[in-house]
């Protein structure tokens, strides 16, 4: 499985990308496997307050449909529209074409909370 | 794995391919292996092959065992000659639906029955229960394993399998052949809309069948596929799923399924029930629903609006690869349930339009070679 060394990861396999007082938000390569074919993203509202850890948007796949979890506590500043198109994006570009949604950051406390890539990687080799 | 769930004699060449298995009815089944739209693509464009071993094989023979079965499904077996096959519902006095199944007559007085996997000891049951006279009534489901061949290339796939001489089934017809590897009995039925077969044979030589299939297909792109494809393909096709779409307390009639209820042959169990339906007329219909091309996708127990007021709910639904849309099944009062009535369908604190559809929505395109 793909984990890039320059993101932090949630247990629940999101991704975080911080840039200042920004983060992007996705899911990880692990997290598109086990979902397999994404057909469809219920995207949050811009302008969404959210607390780390607290379900913010909807994946789904044929079989079943998927909470996810921001990783960290802020505003939702933008959202992959995307992915409305073509969900399918999740799939073949996780990290990138797939980002789901960025935060205005409110808080940087949570953030020490979240794995590393080494971290993370461990998480996955004990599944 | 949890320990209670029943495995199938190809659980552990899922296993092998890499499949993701799960729960089915008591049983651990694969879901997928490459992907469920992969699998449904490869099934209606070449072919797909199944693992139905979970399904049950009831032998009913002896006596006037025709006669007697007759009296307990709802189509009409004295139809039926050698080696043909029908579909049927199993009823309840009430009139609700036990279980779907397809029956074959395999010589005067001797038939099989092949039933959903959860149903099986249930079916059995309730078949020895009603048993009168010299009617034996075998459940050799243990023993049996299945293969489900779909798609427009499951033909040529057999072909090359088995060789020229064989004359392959009419569609709902089956063949018993004995060859290497013992008897095999291979039936033109399915669950996917398209046409294929049902490969029936011993459990000890199905991992050696489920290879070779797989060989004679790879020329034309056959995948293994798995539940999730079996159920997008059937829904598409407008097949009920037993003990979704179908359950003890909604009859055939309401589920759409008239055709294969034969008033004109005589009592049969559920019969008076279903007279009295049709008489005072059906008070709920099962349809289907094709959401707008902006929804989600629909999942069973979704609450279905219309004008406002909460009508009903889907009883099964996902995308239709095929459609590209979400489709649905709900049982909605008989006078909206008509062809082109709006209604909504409540996903996540969201209502999505939805219009009552033809079913089926997908039909296979005819070939020459399809019966």
């Amino acid at each position: 499985m793909n984990v890039p060394t320059d993101l932090l990861y949630a247990t629940s396999h999101e991704w975080l990308r911080q840039n200042a007082t920004q983060a992007t938000v996705g899911i990880t390569d692990h997290a598109q496997h086990e979902l397999s074919d994404v057909i469809y993203v219920e995207l949050p509202t811009v302008g969404t307050k959210v607390d780390a850890g607290q379900q913010i948007c909807v994946v789904e796949s044929v079989k079943a449909a998927s909470d996810i979890y921001s990783p960290a506590t802020g505003v939702v500043s933008e959202v992959n529209e995307a992915l409305t198109q073509d969900p399918a994006l999740l799939n073949t570009d996780p990290y990138d074409k797939g980002w789901i949604f960025k935060l205005e950051l409110t808080s940087d406390a949570d953030l020490s909370a979240l794995k590393s890539p080494e971290q993370y990687t461990a998480q996955l080799g004990n599944l | 794995m949890q320990a209670s769930l029943k495995r199938t004699p190809l659980a552990p060449v899922h296993e092998a391919l890499g499949a993701r298995m799960m729960e089915f009815g008591g049983w651990w089944m694969p879901v997928q292996y490459k992907g469920i739209l992969d699998e449904h693509k490869a099934v209606r464009s070449a072919a797909g092959l199944f693992d139905i071993s979970h399904m049950g094989q009831i032998f009913v023979s002896g006596g006037d065992a025709g006669a007697w079965l007759n009296s307990i499904l709802t189509n009409d077996v004295s139809l039926l000659q050698d080696a043909q096959g029908q579909y049927t519902l199993l009823l309840n006095e009430q009139g609700g639906v036990i279980d779907d199944l397809i029956i074959y007559r395999i010589e005067p007085d001797s038939y099989l029955l092949v039933v959903n996997a959860s149903m099986i000891e249930t079916d059995f049951q309730w078949l020895r229960s009603k048993t009168s006279g010299k009617i034996t009534i075998l459940n050799q489901s243990e023993q049996w394993a299945g293969l489900a061949l779909q798609g427009p290339a499951a033909e040529g796939i057999l072909a090359r399998l088995l060789g020229d001489q064989i004359q392959l089934p009419a569609r709902n017809g089956l063949l018993s052949l004995s060859i290497a590897n013992g008897p095999v009995l291979i039936a033109r039925t399915g669950y996917t809309g398209e046409d294929g077969f049902e490969w029936f044979c011993p459990a000890s030589v199905a991992a050696l069948w489920w290879d070779k299939i797989l060989e004679a297909g790879r020329p034309v792109g056959i995948l293994p596929c798995g539940l999730g494809a079996r159920d997008t393909l059937r829904l598409e096709a407008g097949f009920p799923l037993n003990g979704a779409d179908l359950s003890p307390t909604h009859s055939p009639l309401e589920a759409g399924l008239s055709f294969f209820v034969k008033f004109d042959k005589g009592n049969f169990i559920g019969r008076a029930a279903l007279d009295a339906q049709r008489s005072g007329g059906l008070e709920r219909k099962l349809v289907a629903l094709l959401m707008g091309d902006k929804s989600p996708p629909p999942r069973p127990h979704y609450a279905v609006f219309h004008a406002e007021t909460p009508v009903g709910e889907t009883t099964s639904g996902s995308l239709s690869p095929s459609l590209g849309a979400g489709l649905a099944m709900a049982y909605l009062p008989a006078h909206i349930a008509t062809l082109g009535t709006l209604v909504e369908v409540e996903i996540r604190g969201r209502r999505f339009p939805a219009t009552v559809a033809k079913r089926p929505l997908y039909r296979r395109q005819k070939t020459s070679g399809a019966h």
